[in-house]
């Protein structure tokens, strides 16, 4: 008789989906279907709705991008918290009465991004634009964080 | 699959394949008796910057992507530089003449109604 070591479900379940999202990934490049990285593909298994999601800095402001074709302004929401920038929402399914869905990729649901910001910000002077479904929020840095020309003086 | 706007993966002839770049665009079709309803996903792309056309019963809809630019340094990135390119068969019973499109916050509606003899007619007893 040999022992065997009692392993959890779930750590044996976790290398086997790996390579589930891995040869969907393969398959989706050969039939070009909607591009969604190895990454987004998991978290949209087990969360719904993952909207890709870009962030930029310059001297003066870190700018996130996030791609969200098809909501309503009054439907998205943002909020900064402790150097974290939260961008959630719900995009709802608007089915006429009669109309069946032969084919339905478009997500629907609730989705929520959070990304920590490299630098503090000041949270009073956040700006947010929606234009062809893409949402730009605009964080001016916090005056601290501002990189600063130090004079150097010479005796 | 009887009914249905179909999409073609081919590319043309000779199986070649184009110069540039694209990716497929999420699209959802929704059915009733009067016709389709076609909604692709293209976010970045204006109305000035989209094409669409119908050729041999195939409808193909090409969007050019215009970012808002950043100066600045890229920290992350989930979003594709590529433009967006599909192409779906036309069912026979759609009228190709009548097919019209808007589009609104990246999100492409293309109403294709059927054509007069395909809906479904009511017949009175007399």
């Amino acid at each position: 008789m040999s022992l065997v070591r009692y392993q959890t479900p779930g750590s044996v379940m976790w290398p086997s989906l790996n390579r589930w999202a891995n040869l969907r990934d393969d398959l989706d490049t050969l039939l070009e279907l909607p591009f969604l990285t190895g990454t987004s593909r998991q978290a949209q298994l087990f969360n719904g709705w993952t909207p890709a999601l870009d962030l930029y800095q310059n001297t003066d402001n870190v700018v996130a991008i996030v791609e969200l074709p098809g909501m309503r302004k009054e439907d998205i929401e943002i909020s900064l918290h402790d150097g974290m920038l939260t961008i959630g929402g719900e995009r709802k399914e608007q089915t006429d009465e009669g109309q069946s869905a032969t084919r339905t990729e478009r997500s629907t649901g609730k989705f929520r991004r959070s990304i920590t910001l490299p630098t503090r910000v000041d949270a009073n002077k956040v700006n947010a634009t929606y234009k062809d479904g893409l949402l730009t929020v605009t964080l001016p840095k916090a005056e601290e964080a501002k990189p600063k020309q130090i004079q150097v003086n010479v005796s | 699959m009887n009914t249905l706007v179909r999409e073609n993966h081919s590319r043309g002839t000779n199986g070649e394949r184009p110069a540039e770049q694209f990716i497929a665009p999420a699209a959802t079709v929704l059915e009733n008796s009067e016709g389709y309803t076609l909604e692709v996903e293209m976010p970045g792309v204006s109305k000035e910057n989209l094409e669409m056309w119908v050729e041999n019963n195939e409808l193909t809809i090409v969007g050019r992507r215009s970012m808002p630019s950043v100066e600045g340094t890229l920290l992350h990135r989930e979003s594709r530089p590529e433009n967006f390119r599909r192409t779906f068969e036309l069912d026979p019973s759609i009228n190709g003449e009548k097919i019209s499109a808007k589009i609104d916050q990246g999100v492409v509606t293309l109403t294709l109604p059927k054509a007069e003899q395909v809906k479904p007619r009511k017949i009175a007893v007399a």
